[in-house]
């Protein structure tokens, strides 16, 4: 039985439906489909957008009919793909928790009735899925976030959150890649340069990846800082299976 | 070699057909607005397809050349003057270094295309030369033009084949339908039968919440069936999107990414230059057509540059006739200045 449903955006784009709820499972299958698609090199493909439920394939139809891109592309879709081919890799992200690092940590420890440092402690203590990549260069939708500290969006946005912030909003948590306004209560900051646009690869992780926060000090963060500055850091990455 | 910006205008950007392979990472394609007239522009200065040219936007800059050149504007009329005298557009135009050109506000239209025969001496960054506002990266320093910018051209270029030939006839924005076509999907099946309705039969005013990013419309509210929230998904060139509050939003070239309002419909590629080109206050009409319909009209309008193409690959009156070739020799031999013309 398919499990998907093609649909047309435009004259330019198919949109593959995998289903309406956001699972863990529907996110492999779209991660998969796209390097099955990859490895095909299918000429005519622009550029792809995988999302929570969906995938968006731009192509030019002077270069392959829609017909025959969907043809292509139902033959990729039925294939099976085995789940121990996919690695589970997870990046880790230094953060510096609280004071002037996030200025909001207090708000999150008071909503949830806890203290910053259990908060800090339920936040790095699990593997964060990453969804899809979207909104800024490099941000990234993270499933997975403890329900016990989902706290609501500040009431009034600030105008400026420097890159490197990691914070709450709703269910969601997240780092903001570069310089940006935005409603999330922040609760600590990275010296990690998650989008950098001279290096190449200008984004550290894709979707289908993990994230895990590991706590440091205000020292390591300067360190990292100084390291990350001259392009010297090594983000940690484990592999295992999922 | 090049040109400095004396004036920036409203908002001058380098652009090309846009950074493609790097929306999965939360990267807009960007690239011109209006493609057919950054096409004509680069297809009149003999330039390749993809290469990188202004957007001038609203209010036009004004610039110094710095060594002689080709130029060649297209687009909305900015009423552009070189050294106070008006210029041809929709033609190759020789300029000389010291040379002024300003240009006013939109006449017509409401974005014009300026393309070198130099080519621009700009960097590529992820495989595009194009401005990318919101990542801060390619074009010039990744902003926009300010006054006292200097962009040189990467080769020297003052001679193009079939000179006098350069020239098309300029668009008639004033006489544009306003009915723009429309693939209905993929999210229309969200949207009362009401609401389809509506969107297909009612006018739309163009509002000014219009940037590179988008173009909100105002006009009669499109009714979800039950809400018009989706879980976000990846945006196609010309998506509309309808919020819950009910009026439509295009989206065009430095969209994000991924949104989370559904998409009733998405403008046929040939349209779009159509839309970018209207003013505030504008009226347009939406029309379904199929997706097969709006292909073979795209297909038609890539024969169409071909079929321009070819005209100003052929030698004109102006070329052919013997007194008209003679008075030019003699005008060029007149002025020691013009050996650079050979």
């Amino acid at each position: 039985m398919k499990d998907y449903q093609i649909l047309i955006e435009g004259d330019s784009s198919i949109l593959i439906v995998f289903g309406d709820t956001i699972s863990t499972e529907i996110n492999q299958r779209i991660t998969s489909t796209v390097q099955l698609i990859r490895a095909q090199r299918i000429e005519g493909i622009v550029d792809m957008i995988p999302a929570f439920v969906s995938l968006l394939i731009n192509y030019n139809p002077l270069v392959i009919s829609y017909d025959a891109l969907r043809k292509r592309l139902e033959k990729i879709l039925q294939m099976e793909t085995k789940a121990s081919e996919t690695v589970k890799r997870v990046f880790e992200i230094p953060v510096c928790y609280g004071g002037e690092y996030g200025p909001d940590l207090k708000n999150i420890a008071a909503h949830a009735g806890l203290s910053e440092q259990e908060v800090v402690k339920i936040h790095t203590s699990c593997d964060y899925l990453i969804y899809m990549l979207g909104f800024l260069p490099g941000f990234c939708y993270l499933g997975g976030l403890d329900e016990r500290i989902h706290t609501p969006r500040l009431e009034t946005p600030r105008l400026k959150i420097p890159a490197g912030s990691v914070g709450i909003g709703g269910k969601q948590t997240g780092i903001y890649p570069m310089d940006s306004p935005g409603g999330w209560q922040l609760m600590g900051k990275t010296p990690v340069k998650t989008y950098d646009p001279q290096r190449d690869p200008a984004i550290l992780v894709q979707a289908g990846e993990y994230i895990r926060f590991v706590e440091i000090d205000e020292a390591e963060f300067q360190r990292i800082s100084e390291l990350a500055e001259k392009n010297e850091y090594q983000v940690t990455i484990r592999e295992g299976g999922a | 070699m090049g040109f400095r910006v004396l004036k920036a205008g409203m908002l001058t950007t380098v652009q090309d057909l846009g950074r493609n392979g790097y929306q999965s990472q939360g990267f807009s394609v960007g690239g011109a607005l209006d493609v057919r007239s950054f096409n004509i522009a680069n297809m009149l200065v003999d330039n390749p397809e993809n290469e990188a040219v202004l957007e001038i936007t609203l209010i036009g800059p004004e610039l110094e050349f710095t060594a002689d050149t080709i130029i060649a504007i297209t687009g909305g009329d900015f009423s552009p003057r070189l050294n106070g005298e008006p210029i041809a557009m929709y033609s190759a135009v020789y300029v000389r270094k010291g040379d002024i050109l300003k240009f006013g506000s939109a006449r017509t239209g409401t974005r014009c295309y300026m393309a070198f025969s130099g080519y621009l001496q700009i960097p590529m960054v992820m495989g595009s030369r194009c401005t990318s506002l919101k990542s801060k990266i390619g074009g010039f320093k990744g902003r926009k033009l300010e006054a006292g910018d200097y962009i040189g051209e990467r080769i020297k270029r003052r001679y193009l084949p079939f000179f006098l030939s350069r020239k098309l006839p300029p668009p008639d924005y004033n006489n544009d339908n306003g009915v723009l076509r429309v693939v209905m999907g993929p999210q229309d099946g969200l949207i009362s039968k009401q609401g389809i309705e509506t969107f297909l039969h009612s006018e739309y005013t163009v509002t000014g919440e219009f940037d590179r990013m988008g173009c909100r419309l105002d006009g009669p509210i499109i009714a979800p069936k039950k809400t018009s929230d989706i879980i976000s998904d990846g945006i196609a060139l010309g998506a509309i999107q309808v919020p819950s509050a009910g009026k439509p939003i295009i989206l065009l070239a430095d969209r994000q990414t991924t949104g989370g309002y559904a998409k009733i419909a998405n403008l046929i590629s040939v349209d779009i230059p159509r839309l970018v080109q209207k003013k505030t206050g504008q009226k347009i009409r939406f029309e379904a057509v199929t997706m097969q319909e709006a292909q073979r009209l795209y297909l038609q309008e890539v024969k169409e540059l071909e079929r321009m193409r070819k005209e100003i690959h052929t030698p004109c009156k102006e070329v052919l006739d013997c007194r008209q070739v003679a008075k030019r020799l003699e005008r060029l031999y007149a002025d020691a200045e013009t050996q650079r013309f050979f």
